[in-house]
């Protein structure tokens, strides 16, 4: 018997392995610690606390959609009742003066995530697939719709606000500067992904990742599959709680639209945008959309659809999501066989840019006469001035896009090519399945 | 309260068969194509935008055909180009390829017709009322909602019961696979099925955007209400989405009519309670909160009825 452990047991890893991973996490600590010093000013400071925030959200979302195979539409409701238990948590420890000091508040955001997600979880996680996703939008709307009608507790339109710096103070950290405020996030941050990663290697995580892929047979092998989508569902309650204290924290107000369908939508974008299949995929899921968000909407005014076209885009052609593109790309590299893929990739993506180049140019064009239509014809879009009026600008579009697409088509088909030629004598090497 | 009831039955029912006209496509295609089609409250809204913008053009009457063709195109396009490429990377990839698509239609009508509501009227051939009970004037255009519902309704029964794509709509609903095998070309269906379906949530579109607001958020505010109508009926069963879909319709009306709270049932709260979240609870009306009765009765068909009422398959 116990002859039979000990040959199942997996090998203890090697040195180099160790230092690797250990090394990634070093690295990552670092990072996080030097970045306030290489991007000093207030804005990025900022950035970097609304990056780490969704970095927990869509970790925490990912719990579901990557690890268990649960698509929910209504996670923002965690993330919003942890939000407003730790507005309320701050505003009464101020009152009361009592000796919790400000890091230890997302804590109660979390637990409110977990014992709400524990409550309102037992009905949703009864069912799986699209009637699961179908249940957690009708939770969700009825989350936020309450949250309007119960107005002294979410204080109506309004929200609710707190006052963060008169907070007891642990070794004289006001909380009132950014810098500090950025401190909280990342340590709240590096703590939220350790923990996250650390269960996903647990049995839990793995019979998480079975439920996924076939629960008919997690029912043979003795387990319920819907006590395993409960313990996850609560796990990533308890995160996205987290998560919403923090955003709470930051910016000292919590208010319906926490609660509502576009917070839910975003950390959804921002997941499968990452990559659902990866750990590593909502972090660069999150980073991206975040600063897509903060960028594009500077530049203009209908970002929102350019956001919703590249999630379209997403979805139909890389399912993996921008890790899942990356990762595609491993054997490859180690097989040596990627320079043969590279030339038809510069072929296709001129085409591809052009098409795009005409697509945002035609959406640009009818967005100036429908949503300004007196003003003066010579627009800026993206910082290039162009005169929306012009038929020339017309007809580039319109070429653009048509050759373009006809164009990229054809060059799309090569690199399809080039790849299975690729892969097959990575394969031979033995680099790939 | 004779009248009340009255008023809100008729009310009820209308705005149930509505419902329905949506359910209905959103279960055949749910059922054929495995794929819940969360677009399809935004086909409900192009219909009533194509609709306002055709009525302005050349009258509501040719709106009333044109905008569910147009908006059946172009849910047939969407199957044929996109959601056909989804489909081989599993349910989840559709789920979120029409999730995206309602993202993008919404932005798309926000762009073209603005975020607030546009001035959609009721044709004037319909613009009288239709009979008067207890002192209220009942719109025709409202009867002629209902009758264009019943209408369809009846058409759909018919198509399903009685034709040859009926039976095949019929055979898929319960062994998509077997219909296949049988050799019907089943691309051409499902396209025609999606189109169709969306067509028919365009019709409800047309009707209802003049009686209701004709506005950039309706998919947003009705799309949620059409997921409860599937998953109370029962996901994948049309009598299950015309039962749910009266219910809710009535549950919702009647809701909206009646001015009772706790407070005008069990007296005043007592003023020690006046600031607390407890007033909130005691002194909301039933009118108030009429929005969140479907999500209520989702909760609780979901706690003693995981299936749907008359749903069958575990999906």
């Amino acid at each position: 018997m116990s002859d039979l452990a000990t040959s199942v047991a997996p090998p203890l890893p090697a040195a180099a392995d160790k230092i690797k991973f250990y090394g990634i996490w070093l690295a990552v600590i670092v990072a996080l610690l030097v970045l306030p010093r290489v991007f000093t000013s207030g804005g990025s400071l900022t950035t970097f606390s609304l990056i780490g925030i969704s970095i927990i959200f869509a970790l925490s979302y990912n719990i579901l959609l990557g690890q268990t195979g649960m698509l929910s539409f209504g996670h923002a409701v965690y993330y919003g009742l942890g939000g407003f238990l730790a507005i309320h948590a701050i505003n009464i420890v101020v009152r009361n003066k009592l000796a919790i000091p400000l890091p230890l508040i997302p804590l109660i955001g979390g637990v409110t995530g977990l014992l709400f997600a524990a409550l309102l979880g037992w009905v949703s996680t009864r069912r799986s697939g699209t009637a699961f996703a179908m249940i957690s939008l009708g939770l969700a709307e009825l989350v936020a719709s309450s949250a309007l009608i119960l107005r002294t507790f979410f204080g109506g339109e309004a929200g609710v606000s707190a006052n963060r710096t008169k907070v007891y103070r642990l070794f004289d950290w006001s909380f009132g500067p950014q810098t500090q405020i950025y401190y909280l996030v990342a340590a709240w941050t590096l703590l939220a992904i350790v923990a996250m990663y650390a269960l996903t290697r647990t049995p839990l995580g793995r019979m998480c990742n079975a439920v996924r892929d076939n629960p008919e047979r997690v029912q043979f092998v003795g387990y319920d599959p819907h006590i395993i989508r409960y313990l996850a569902f609560c796990f990533s309650g308890f995160f996205a709680g987290i998560a919403g204290a923090l955003a709470a924290i930051n910016f000292e107000i919590a208010n319906s639209a926490y609660l509502g369908a576009v917070q839910s939508g975003t950390v959804l974008f921002a997941t499968y945008i990452g990559g659902i299949g990866f750990f590593i995929g909502p972090i660069v899921g999150a980073i991206f959309v975040t600063i897509l968000s903060l960028g594009l909407s500077d530049l203009t005014p209908v970002w929102q659809l350019y956001f919703g076209l590249i999630f379209i885009a997403v979805v139909m052609y890389a399912p993996g999501g921008l890790t899942g593109l990356l990762m595609m790309h491993r054997p490859l590299i180690r097989a040596g066989t990627l320079t043969r893929v590279l030339p038809s990739y510069a072929v296709a993506f001129v085409p591809t840019l052009a098409m795009i180049t005409g697509l945002m140019l035609a959406i640009e064009t009818v967005v100036h006469f429908t949503v300004n239509p007196g003003d003066d014809s010579h627009i800026k879009s993206f910082g290039i001035p162009f005169d929306a009026a012009s038929p020339y600008i017309w007809t580039i579009a319109a070429l653009l896009i048509v050759g373009g697409f006809v164009l990229a088509r054809k060059s799309w088909t090569r690199v399809a090519h080039a790849w299975d030629e690729a892969l097959g004598s990575a394969r031979e090497k033995g680099f790939a399945a | 309260m004779l009248e009340l009831i009255v008023i809100s039955t008729l009310n009820g029912v209308l705005f149930g068969m509505l419902l329905f006209l949506m359910a209905s496509g959103l279960t055949v295609i749910f059922s054929m194509l495995g794929v819940l089609n969360f677009a399809h409250a935004s086909f409900y809204m192009l219909g009533a935008f194509f609709g306002f913008q055709i009525s302005r053009w050349v009258g509501f009457w040719p709106a009333l055909i044109i905008a569910p063709l147009l908006a059946g195109a172009i849910g047939a396009a969407v199957e044929r180009f996109g959601l056909r490429r989804v489909h081989k990377n599993g349910h989840v990839a559709e789920l979120l390829f029409t999730f995206g698509l309602a993202f993008a239609i919404e932005e798309i009508v926000q762009i073209i017709w603005g975020k607030s509501p546009v001035d959609f009227r009721v044709p004037p051939a319909l613009d009288f009322p239709a009979f008067t009970i207890f002192s209220t004037n009942y719109p025709a255009f409202k009867m002629f909602m209902l009758v264009v519902s019943i209408v369809i309704f009846i058409g759909l029964l018919v198509v399903l019961k009685r034709t040859r794509i009926g039976l095949i709509v019929q055979a898929a609903l319960t062994h998509p696979h077997m219909v296949g095998h049988l050799g019907h070309n089943v691309g051409r269906i499902f396209m025609l099925v999606f189109g169709v379906g969306t067509a028919l949530a365009a019709v409800a579109g047309v009707i209802a955007g003049p009686a209701l607001v004709t506005q950039s958020n309706m998919a947003g505010l009705l799309g949620p209400i059409l997921f409860v109508v599937v998953v109370v009926g029962g996901l994948g069963s049309l009598p299950g989405a015309f039962l749910a879909s009266l219910l809710i319709g009535l549950l919702q009306t009647f809701a909206v009519s009646m001015n009772g709270s706790l407070a005008g049932a069990f007296g005043p709260l007592s003023p020690d309670y006046a600031a607390t979240w407890l007033s909130d609870i005691w002194n909301v009306t039933i009118a108030q909160i009429a929005p969140i009765m479907p999500y209520l009765l989702l909760v609780l068909v979901l706690m003693f009825r995981p299936m749907g009422l008359l749903g069958t398959r575990d999906t």
